[in-house]
């Protein structure tokens, strides 16, 4: 590049190669960077479109194109794994929606004794991460399954309560402010109009509040979506798996053979995800920032 | 406002409602009102299963908690006060129950020596001790036997010369009347059961796991010993040659003399220092962290992979906030055309989920047939995940891949959002490029994005799944800790522990878990003031 540079700085002294060594030279680094960024999403295609499905060959990119992978992945349970990652990351998110939305409606509407205290403890039990209490978690839950199986070992129900039990402390004070932006005086008009309790919550309020609902379910879902150690304790049996866990099982277990299932599934499984966020990138680059950067 | 009440009011040809309140409407809340009614009954008959069938398998704590948690939700739910708990409650219960709870449970753990060996209370030990010892009654008679069962209880009928006897687990064997034999003395009919037909035996492995585990008292006194049988056809009389002396605490071996007396550590320990390899749970005060910088197997590892787990977390945050950080600056122009497509390009790998990356890395850094050695050095077989410091590396430049978009992201959000106007005067002042982004930039941005790298270095300093996706924490060290050069400490204690099979030592992990979160803990609190002295710039 700087061979290049120079070149053009003889050609006219002036007015190019001060857009060279300003601006020009940040094209070519732009392709070396997207390169890094991209090369290991190009490979995995092309391994999910290789016919041999083993790791083995796959590094000459798209030496063939089959879609043998994606029809093979028909007679695994990998399909069974994206139904229970739904489920488990569906009913986490809608859960986390309304248990931390109506914890901080009360936190936000009602003074009440221990508030203050409460919303002090709950700033100090999110520090602290559920997963590294995964020991303990399995003793509850094998304790639990003795008594009802459904809260037990290898039940996604039981997951699913896992996760909800980190809900409060993660989305209560994300949805706190904004519920107090929303102003007092509009409930208290709806309540002079003869509303009640459960009528200004559910019409007034929670349609008022629904895009940090969707943030909350949207991060509910991924964090759900992208657990490796919990799942990986609860859900012991192949029909119970999760993605993560799935996944992980495939490659940690005959790596080269299983290569081309793999790939198929991350291929399937990431696109959607890869869309959304596409579609959705101007949002999240906001959301991002705004949560950071003080007016 | 409810539609409900609003429509009743103008349907032609009923009575106008009478003016009060919409809160005592009834047609108002009439629905809302039958929905909690519902949803409670559903809460309340969920509870009671629980309950009943804690009681059934004696699990004391569940009972309470359930009991409890049962009647505050309709204490709660019934009375027209404690408006903001009904809000809470669902929220809280589960907070409590799944995090609190964990917490304070872990502990607690840590402070015992729960794991292999040492599972139950001291009682599960005796039983365990006796059930272990028992023995077949040298030259005892085999009897003709027959599985019964009534419901869901399984029991023997055996055949004591001409007798026909049933027992179970819980009533000893007694005599039934009206019973039939086939040829062989084997019990075809038995009054008050039925007969489980061999084929069943068979087919259902549960069922004979339970027939091989069934042990039916020929009496009241234990001392008299129990049926067993091996393959449900003929039973014989067991005995344990362990005696349990309450009053003493000692177990006695009648065959050997050998006398096991109950320790403080949990054990049964004969005086030649021969140990019963079923223990109890005790708690052990600061055994677990003692044996965490003093055992010689261990200690050394855990050290390692302690200054690892920082040195891991402290580069990851260092290198990707560092790139992020480069290409928003550079890329922050607006001379750079086609700026939204290059950002589209560099934030790919944020959008392609965590967990599949470290996968695709792990299959692409692999020795023989990895695409990396391939492509990029000729076909050398470099051992990324197998050398300890190349692995180390891979770990760093993976976890770079996948996070530098973020603070891509997150730094260009902030240089936008930084006042024009300072650059200015910064320029016009004569301040030079390093200068300003010294003074100028770095202290401004560090005001937004230090609170998300402590976030983010907190993440790291747990990130178990790309330490496990990538390498399992791999190679391993020499020596039998079973730790690696990779492992940080929540995949160490994931080993340690023994939650996924193999030998299980909860109290020591639980004690690392504590130490960790004593660590995160900390953190925290630094990071809280130091963001707002932050601020103050």
């Amino acid at each position: 590049m700087s061979e290049q540079t120079v070149k053009v700085a003889r050609r006219s002294p002036t007015r190019r190669s001060r857009w060279w060594a300003e601006v020009g030279w940040k094209y070519p680094l732009a392709a070396i960077i997207a390169f890094y960024a991209i090369f290991p999403l190009v490979y995995v295609l092309s391994a999910s479109l290789s016919e041999s499905g083993t790791l083995t060959g796959s590094s000459n990119l798209f030496s063939d194109i089959s879609f043998a992978n994606y029809q093979a992945l028909g007679e695994t349970t990998f399909w069974t794994w994206v139904g229970n990652t739904l489920i488990v990351g569906g009913a986490t998110a809608v859960g986390a929606v309304l248990m931390g939305a109506a914890a901080a409606y009360a936190f936000s509407r009602f003074r009440f004794k221990g508030r203050r205290p409460g919303l002090t403890t709950l700033l100090i039990v999110q520090m602290f991460p559920q997963t590294v209490a995964f020991v303990s978690v399995f003793l509850l839950l094998t304790a639990l399954g003795n008594v009802a199986p459904a809260l037990g070992i290898n039940s996604k129900i039981a997951l699913i309560c896992v996760y909800l039990g980190g809900a409060l402390g993660a989305n209560t004070f994300l949805m706190y402010g904004f519920f107090n932006s929303i102003p007092k005086e509009m409930d208290e008009a709806a309540k002079i109009d003869g509303a009640t309790h459960a009528q200004i919550y559910w019409r007034l309020i929670m349609p008022l509040v629904t895009p940090i609902l969707a943030v909350v379910a949207l991060l509910a879902f991924i964090s759900a979506f992208g657990d490796f150690i919990l799942a990986k304790i609860v859900l012991v049996s192949p029909d119970q798996w999760t993605l993560a866990v799935g996944m992980y099982q495939w490659v940690s277990n005959q790596l080269t053979s299983n290569w081309g299932l793999f790939a198929a599934g991350a291929v399937v499984a990431s696109l959607p995800v890869l869309a959304l966020f596409l579609a959705l990138q101007k949002y999240i680059v906001g959301g991002l920032t705004a949560g950071s950067v003080k007016g | 406002m409810s539609k409900d009440a609003a429509a009743a009011v103008n349907r032609p040809g009923q009575h106008p409602e009478p003016r009060v309140s919409h809160a005592r409407n009834l047609h108002g809340m009439g629905w809302g009102f039958f929905v909690k009614l519902l949803v409670m009954a559903v809460i309340n008959a969920l509870g009671i299963s629980i309950i009943m069938s804690a009681i059934n398998v004696e699990a004391w704590v569940i009972l309470g908690a359930s009991v409890v948690l049962l009647v505050v939700a309709d204490v709660v739910y019934f009375t027209k006060r404690a408006m903001p708990l009904k809000y809470m409650l669902p929220g809280l219960v589960f907070l409590f129950v799944f995090q609190i709870f964990t917490l304070g449970y872990t502990g607690y753990v840590a402070f015992t020596n729960y794991g292999t060996g040492h599972a139950g209370n001291e009682q599960q030990a005796v039983d365990a001790a006796l059930i272990q010892a028992e023995h077949r009654v040298p030259d005892s008679v085999s009897y003709p036997l027959a599985v019964v069962r009534d419901g869901d209880t399984i029991g023997f009928a055996i055949n004591d010369d001409g007798f026909v006897e049933v027992g179970t687990a819980e009533d000893p064997l007694a005599p039934v009347n009206g019973a039939a034999v086939d040829a062989s003395g084997t019990p075809t009919e038995v009054p008050g059961w039925e007969i489980v037909p061999r084929s069943d035996l068979f087919s259902d492995q549960d069922l004979q796991d339970t027939v091989v585990n069934l042990r039916v008292p020929v009496s009241d006194d234990a001392e008299d010993g129990s049926i067993r049988t091996r393959e449900g056809q003929t039973g014989a009389i067991y005995k344990s040659t362990m005696e349990w002396d309450p009053d003493a605490q000692t177990l006695t071996d009648t065959e050997t003399g050998t006398v096991y007396e109950a320790s403080a550590s949990g054990n049964f320990v004969a005086e030649d220092g021969t140990m019963l390899p079923t223990g109890w749970v005790v708690t052990v005060g600061f055994d677990n962290f003692q044996r965490a910088v003093t055992d010689t197997a261990l200690a050394g590892p855990l050290l390692e992979v302690t200054l690892w787990t920082f040195a891991f977390a402290i580069l990851t945050v260092l290198t990707s906030f560092g790139l992020g950080l480069l290409f928003a600056m550079i890329y922050n122009d607006q001379r750079v055309k086609g700026r939204k497509f290059i950002r589209t390009l560099f934030i790919l790998p944020y959008a392609f989920p965590a967990f599949m990356s470290a996968l695709l890395w792990r299959g692409m850094l692999n020795k023989e047939f990895g695409v990396i050695n391939d492509l990029f050095f000729f076909g050398a077989d470099i051992n990324w995940l197998g050398d300890e410091w190349l692995a180390r590396f891979a770990i760093l430049w993976v976890n770079l891949w996948l996070s530098y978009p973020y603070w891509f992201l997150v730094c260009t959000g902030a240089l936008q959002a930084l006042s024009g106007e300072t650059m200015e005067a910064a320029k016009i002042d004569g301040a030079g490029r390093w200068r300003q982004f010294r003074s100028i930039t770095l202290p401004l941005l560090m005001v937004s994005t230090a609170p998300l790298a402590i976030a983010s270095f907190a993440f790291n300093f747990n990130n178990f799944t790309i330490i496990y996706m990538l390498t399992e924490g791999g190679p391993a060290f020499p020596g039998t800790s079973g730790l690696g050069s990779t492992d940080i400490l929540i995949s160490a204690i994931y080993k340690i522990s023994g939650v996924s099979g193999g030998v299980a030592d909860y109290g020591l992990a639980s004690a690392l878990s504590i130490i960790v979160f004593v660590i995160v803990g900390i953190i925290s609190a630094v990071a809280f003031r130091q963001t707002r002295k932050l601020e103050e710039i």
